[in-house]
C-alpha cells in the first residue's frame, strides 16, 4: 500500500492530537479537575503505525490503556477522552463506570479492557478463532506493555494463536518501565521479540519512535496473519516520557538525563521533521494544526466539563445483559 | 353473681370485632336488653344488649380495640360485687376444658410468638411436644384449631342498629384510600375500622396485582329512560321500585353472555372463567366506606327480579343486615358514581374479578344522530378491566355490547 | 420415556445445541478426539469437526479467556474445566472479565458463554479432583451458577445455559454422572435458570440443596417419611440469582430450615440461604436455621477412610432431619 502524502499527515495530525490532549490531561490532573490520567506520551508513532497498518471497523482491536493515539485513529473523539477522564455522563465506552483510558467502541470492532494486565490477549485470540471459524479474512490486532508479558496469561495467549496460526498481530509497546521495575526486571531476553522464538512465531523487534517504520512492519504482518499465515509478534520499543501515571514519581527510580536524552528522540518530533524534510509539512502547517488542536481540546474540555455525573443510581445496572438499557 | 359481656361471633366467617362506642359508663346502672355497646365486624354493626340487669361494674375492652369473638368486654352485677377475670379472656366455653395451671414456658420461638400474638393464645394453655417440652408450631396450629372448634357454634342473635341513610346510593370507589400523602404533623388521626381495613387492603391489593386498563364509551339513554317511565307504575304495584341500575346490570348480564371471557378471574393456573354471572354492585355508606352485595345468578333473573333483588339488597346493605356469604361470589361489579354527579371515572376491579362497569351521571347533551343535532340523555361508561386476562380488543367489545342492549329498549 | 444417565443428558444438550445453532463451539482438554474424560462430548467431535469441538491447550486461563474472545465475537462458547478443582487460573479471566463485562461497559458488550465443570467428592479423587467451588462464584454479580441435580433438569438447564445472553458456570456433580438416572424426553426443552424446584412436598421441614446433595436428601426425606417426618425438599437448580421467593415460601409453610451442601461450612453458599431465611422469614422459624456441610478442612483426602470421613451421605443427611424434627 502506498503511503500517500495525505495519510502521512493523518498519521502526523493523529499523533499530534494524541500528544496534545495527554499534556492536557496532566494539566487537568494537576489542576485538580481530574483524579487520574495515564499517559501514552512517547507512545504515538508506534500506535498510529499500527492503526494505519489495519482496515478499521473491519479488523479487530484489542487495546491496552495507553493506546490514546491509536484510539483517536480508530475516530475517538476528545470529548470521548475527557469525559472518560472527568467520569461524566454520556461517557460511550462505559458509561463513566471505568476509570480512564479504560477504552471500549463497538462501532469500531474495539473490545473493553480491564485494569488486570494481559486478560485482553486472550480475548483477541478467542475473538480470531471466531474469524477463523467462520472463514473471515479480518486480524486482529492486540497490544500491551513489556511489562505484561511477565503474565502467564499472555504466553498462553500467544502459545494458542501460534498453535492454531491464528490471525493475530501482538503488540508489545517496549516502553522500558513497567511502573517502575525497567526491563531487566522483566525479562532475560534483549527484546521482547526473542520472546517469540520459543513460542513459533515470527518476532519482530522495531523502532517505536519511528511511524513509518512501525507502519510497513505492521502492515507486512497484518498482511501475513490475513493470508492465513498466522500471527506475529511485533516490539514496538517506545520510552514513556512521563511517570506511569498522574500518581507516580520517576525520579525516584530514573535520572532526569535519561528522560531528556528520550525527549530529543520523540517520535512526534522525528515524525516531524522527517515530513518537513520531504516537503509534505511545512512549519506554518503544523502551526495551523496546533491551533486546529489547541481548539478542538479547549472546546471538547469544556464541554466535558459542563456535563454532569451520571445520576449514582445508574451504578445499579447493568449487572447482566437483561438489564441493558439503549439510549 | 356477676354476669360476663361476651363478643358475639357476628356471622359464620367473622372472628372478631370491635368496640365501637360504650354506651353505659362503668358504675351505671343497666336493664337487661338495654344497649350497652356499639361493636363493628368487617361485615355488620351492631349493638349488644346488655344480657343481665344490675351495674356496669367493671368495662375490659376500651373503645377502639379489636379483639376475638368470645372475649370478655364487661361484667355486669350489684355494687361491690367481685368479679372473676381481671382481663380479657376466652370464651367460657373453652375455659371449661383448659387446665389454668401455670408452668414454665421454655423457649419460644418467634414463629410461635407470632402465632400466639395474632391468634390470642395462652401460651401456657398449650401442650409442648418438642424438644424438653419445648411449644411448637404445631402445638399452637392444632392448639388453635381445636379451639376453633370448641367455640359456640351459634352467633347470638344481634340486636341491629336501626338505619338513618338515604337509599341506595352507589358511589365510585374510594380509590384515594390506597394513596397516602404526607400527614400533616398535628392532624387529626381517624381510627381505621374493620370496613376501612378491609376497602383499603383489597383495593391496594387490586392495584398492585391487576394491571388496570379503563376504556370509556357512551351510551343514548333515550329508551331506557322511555322504558322505565313506562314501567314504573307497573312494577311498584308489585313493591318494586324500578332504578336505572337494574338497566345497568341487564346490559352487563347481555355483554357478559356475549363475551363469558370478561366473567373470569386470573389464576396462576390460568384464566378461571366462571360458570356464574353473579354481579356485584358497590353500595355506598357515606363516608363509613362502602359495601358490595352480590346478585346472584343474575343472568337467570328477568328486570323485574333484578330490581327487586337490587332494592332489596340495597336495603340490607344500608341496614348492615347482609349475610356474610350475600357478599361474596361477585365474577363482575357494577358501580354506579353517576349518582353523586360524576360524569366517568376509572374505577378499580373487585379482586378476583375480571372487570369493573363505572356508570356516569345521565346527562341531557347534544348529539349528532344521522346528521342532525339532537338532545338525548346520554351517560358515559367506563370499564376497568384486568389487562392480564382480555386486551382492549375483547374489553371494548364488550363494552359495545353493554351500550347495545341500553340502547335498544 | 427413556431414562438415562446425568452425563448422557449432558452429551443430548450439547449435541443438540451444536445442532442447533452454528454459533455454538465447545472448547475444553481433551473434549475432541477422546470425548470429554467423562465422555460429555463423545461423538462430538466427530459430528461437528475440531474446529468446533476445539481441543484447547492445558491452560485453563486461556480457555476461559479464549471463550471471552469467542463470545464477544458473536460465538456462544461453552467451555470445560475438565475438574472445578482445576478453575483457580481462570479465575482472574472470571471476575475481572466475564463477571464485569456487560457492566464495565454498560451493555456495550456481553459474553454469552457457559462454563462446565465437574465437581464434588466421593469419587476417590483426592484434594484436586473432589472440590465444590461454587462458593467462589455464587459472591460474584454477572455471573449465573446452576448445579443441576438429575438427568431432566440438567439438560434442560444447560440448553437454557447456552441460549442465556450472560455468562453461566454450570457445575456438574460428577459423582451422580453415571449414578444418578432419570427419565429424559429425547428432542428439544429447556429449564428456566432462576427457579428452585420444590422436589418433595412437606409440612415437617424444609431442606434445601442442589447437586449430589439433592439426590441424597431425597433419599433421606423418603426413609425419614417412613419414620412419620414429612421432609420439604427444595432443589436449588440456580444458586445465583438466587429464589428467594421459593426459599421463603417453603420455609413459612414449615418453619424449620435444613440447608445441606458438600462444600465446607464456613462462608459456603448455605450461609447465603440461612441469612435469607433469618432476615426475612424470622417470625415464622420454630426452630434455628441450620446447616449440613463440609467439613471445614481444605479438602476432600485422599484415603477412603478419611473421604468417608468428610462426605456427607444420606444417613447423615437423616440423623439431621430427626434431630431438627424433633425440636
Amino acid at each position: 500500500m502506498e503511503v500517500t502524502a495525505e495519510i502521512k499527515r493523518e498519521m502526523f495530525w493523529t499523533m499530534l492530537l494524541a500528544r496534545r490532549l495527554d499534556e492536557r490531561a496532566w494539566m487537568l490532573h494537576r489542576q485538580g479537575k481530574i483524579t487520574f490520567h495515564v499517559s501514552g506520551i512517547g507512545h504515538e508513532a508506534a500506535q498510529v503505525g499500527a492503526a494505519f497498518a489495519i482496515r478499521r471497523g473491519y479488523d479487530w482491536v484489542v487495546p491496552y490503556y495507553r493506546d490514546l493515539a491509536l484510539m483517536l485513529a480508530l475516530g475517538y473523539t476528545p470529548l470521548d477522552f475527557f469525559l472518560g477522564l472527568m467520569g461524566r455522563r454520556g461517557e460511550p465506552g462505559s458509561g463513566a463506570r471505568q476509570m480512564p483510558n479504560h477504552w471500549s467502541m463497538r462501532s469500531m470492532n474495539v473490545v473493553s479492557l480491564s485494569s488486570p494486565v494481559s486478560t485482553q490477549t486472550l480475548h483477541a485470540v478467542g475473538i480470531a478463532m471466531g474469524i477463523k471459524m467462520r472463514k473471515e479474512d479480518k486480524v486482529v490486532l492486540t497490544t500491551v506493555g513489556e511489562g505484561g508479558t511477565s503474565q502467564g496469561e499472555w504466553y498462553e495467549a500467544v502459545n494458542w494463536a501460534a498453535i492454531h496460526r491464528l490471525p493475530v498481530v501482538f503488540n508489545v509497546q517496549n516502553n522500558q518501565y513497567a511502573i517502575s521495575e525497567p526491563v531487566s526486571l522483566q525479562m532475560a531476553v534483549n527484546s521482547v521479540a526473542e520472546k517469540a522464538r520459543g513460542l513459533g512465531l515470527p518476532g519482530v523487534s522495531v523502532d517505536g519512535m519511528d511511524a513509518f517504520a512501525c507502519l510497513t512492519a505492521f502492515q507486512k504482518a497484518v498482511e501475513d496473519a490475513r493470508a492465513g499465515h498466522g500471527p506475529v509478534l511485533i516490539e514496538t520499543c517506545v520510552y514513556r516520557i512521563t511517570p506511569h501515571s498522574s500518581d507516580d514519581d520517576d525520579r525516584t527510580y530514573r535520572s532526569r538525563e535519561e528522560v531528556e536524552a528520550h525527549k530529543k528522540d520523540d517520535g512526534l518530533l522525528r515524525t516531524r521533521n522527517t515530513l518537513e524534510r520531504e516537503g509534505v509539512l511545512t512549519p506554518q502547517a503544523v502551526d495551523a494544526m496546533e491551533e486546529r488542536a489547541r481548539q478542538i481540546i479547549d472546546e471538547a474540555a469544556a464541554q466535558a466539563e459542563a456535563t454532569p455525573y451520571p445520576p449514582g443510581e445508574e451504578g445499579a445496572f447493568p449487572v447482566y445483559a437483561e438489564e441493558v438499557r439503549h439510549a | 353473681m356477676p354476669v360476663q359481656v361476651i363478643m358475639p361471633q357476628l356471622g359464620e366467617s367473622v372472628v372478631e370485632g370491635t368496640v365501637m362506642q360504650w354506651l353505659k359508663a362503668e358504675g351505671s346502672a343497666v336493664e337487661r336488653f338495654e344497649p350497652l355497646l356499639a361493636v363493628n365486624t368487617d361485615k355488620v354493626d351492631t349493638e349488644i344488649p346488655s344480657p343481665a340487669a344490675g351495674t356496669l361494674l367493671r368495662i375490659l375492652v376500651p373503645e377502639g380495640e379489636t379483639v376475638r369473638a368470645g372475649t370478655v368486654l364487661a361484667w355486669i352485677g350489684q355494687p361491690g360485687e367481685a368479679i372473676g377475670e381481671e382481663k380479657p379472656a376466652l370464651s367460657p366455653a373453652r375455659e371449661g376444658t383448659t387446665s389454668k395451671e401455670k408452668r414454665k414456658l421454655g423457649f419460644i420461638s418467634p414463629v410461635v410468638a407470632r402465632l400466639a400474638r395474632e391468634h390470642q393464645v395462652d401460651l401456657r394453655e398449650v401442650r409442648g411436644t418438642g424438644e424438653g417440652g419445648r411449644i411448637t408450631k404445631k402445638d399452637v396450629l392444632s392448639y388453635i384449631e381445636e379451639r376453633n372448634r370448641a367455640a359456640p357454634a351459634t352467633p347470638t342473635a344481634p340486636w341491629e342498629t336501626p338505619a338513618d341513610g338515604d337509599l341506595f346510593r352507589p358511589v365510585e370507589l374510594p380509590v384515594t384510600a390506597a394513596e397516602s400523602s404526607p400527614q400533616p404533623a398535628r392532624g387529626r388521626l381517624i381510627r381505621l375500622d374493620p370496613l376501612r381495613k378491609a376497602i383499603a387492603e383489597n383495593l391496594a391489593a387490586s392495584m398492585r396485582n391487576a394491571p388496570h386498563v379503563t376504556t370509556m364509551m357512551e351510551a343514548d339513554m333515550t329508551r331506557a329512560t322511555a322504558h322505565r317511565a313506562a314501567h314504573r307504575e307497573l312494577f311498584a304495584r308489585d313493591g318494586v321500585r324500578l332504578t336505572f341500575t337494574a338497566y345497568f346490570v341487564s346490559a352487563i348480564v347481555t355483554a357478559l353472555k356475549a363475551y363469558p371471557v370478561v366473567n373470569s378471574s386470573w389464576t396462576e393456573e390460568g384464566i378461571l372463567v366462571h360458570s356464574q354471572i353473579n354481579i356485584g354492585m358497590a353500595v355506598s355508606l357515606g363516608d363509613q366506606g362502602l359495601i358490595v352485595p352480590v346478585i346472584k345468578n343474575a343472568d337467570g333473573l328477568s328486570l323485574l327480579g333484578l330490581a327487586r333483588t337490587i332494592n332489596d339488597l340495597a336495603e340490607r346493605t344500608r341496614l348492615r343486615r347482609l349475610q356474610p356469604d350475600e357478599v361474596h361470589g361477585g365474577t363482575f361489579t357494577l358501580t354506579n358514581h353517576g349518582t353523586s354527579g360524576s360524569l366517568f371515572a376509572t374505577p378499580v376491579i373487585n379482586q378476583p374479578q375480571c372487570g369493573i362497569l363505572g356508570v356516569g351521571a345521565i346527562k341531557k347533551r347534544v348529539v349528532v344522530i344521522e346528521d342532525m343535532i339532537a338532545v338525548r340523555p346520554m351517560v358515559y361508561l367506563s370499564l376497568t378491566f384486568d389487562h392480564r386476562v382480555v386486551d382492549g380488543f375483547t374489553a371494548d367489545g364488550f363494552l359495545a355490547k353493554v351500550v347495545e342492549a341500553l340502547e335498544s329498549w | 420415556m427413556p431414562e438415562i444417565t446425568l452425563i448422557e443428558a449432558i452429551r443430548q444438550a450439547l449435541d443438540e445445541e451444536l445442532a442447533r445453532d452454528d454459533r455454538v463451539l465447545v472448547i475444553g482438554e481433551d473434549v475432541g478426539k477422546r470425548g470429554g474424560v467423562f465422555r460429555a462430548t463423545q461423538g462430538l467431535y466427530e459430528k461437528y469437526g475440531a474446529l468446533r469441538v476445539f481441543d484447547s491447550p492445558l491452560a485453563e486461563a486461556s480457555i476461559v479467556g479464549v471463550g471471552v474472545g469467542a463470545a464477544l465475537y458473536g460465538l456462544r462458547p461453552v467451555c470445560e474445566i475438565q475438574f472445578a478443582d482445576f478453575i483457580y487460573p481462570a479465575f482472574n479471566q472470571l471476575i475481572s472479565e466475564v463477571a464485569r463485562m456487560c457492566y464495565r461497559t454498560n451493555g456495550e458488550w456481553t459474553v454469552p458463554m457457559v462454563i462446565r465443570a465437574p465437581y464434588g467428592g466421593g469419587v476417590g479423587g483426592g484434594l484436586y479432583h473432589s472440590q465444590s467451588v461454587e462458593a467462589f462464584f455464587t459472591h460474584v454479580p454477572g455471573l449465573k451458577v446452576v448445579i443441576p441435580s438429575n438427568p431432566y433438569d440438567a439438560k434442560g438447564l444447560l440448553k437454557s445455559a447456552v441460549r442465556d445472553p450472560n455468562p453461566v458456570l454450570f457445575f456438574e456433580p460428577k459423582k451422580g454422572y453415571r449414578l444418578i438416572r432419570g427419565e429424559v424426553p429425547p428432542g428439544d426443552y429447556t429449564v428456566p435458570i432462576g427457579p428452585a424446584q420444590v422436589s418433595r412436598e412437606g409440612h415437617d421441614l424444609s431442606l434445601f440443596a442442589y447437586g449430589m446433595m439433592h439426590h441424597y436428601a431425597l433419599e433421606a426425606a423418603v426413609q425419614a417419611a417412613a419414620e412419620g417426618i414429612s421432609v420439604e425438599v427444595v432443589d436449588l437448580r440456580t444458586l445465583l440469582p438466587v429464589d428467594r421467593e421459593t426459599i421463603l415460601a417453603s420455609v413459612r409453610k414449615t418453619g424449620k430450615a435444613l440447608i445441606v451442601h458438600e462444600d465446607t461450612l464456613t462462608g459456603g453458599y448455605g450461609a447465603e440461604i440461612a441469612a435469607i431465611i433469618a432476615s426475612e422469614a424470622f417470625t415464622d422459624l420454630d426452630a434455628p436455621v441450620r446447616r449440613l456441610c463440609g467439613p471445614d478442612v481444605p479438602a476432600v483426602p485422599f484415603s477412603p477412610s478419611m473421604q468417608e470421613w468428610f462426605m456427607l451421605n444420606p444417613e447423615r443427611i437423616l440423623r439431621e432431619i430427626r434431630s431438627l424434627a424433633a425440636y
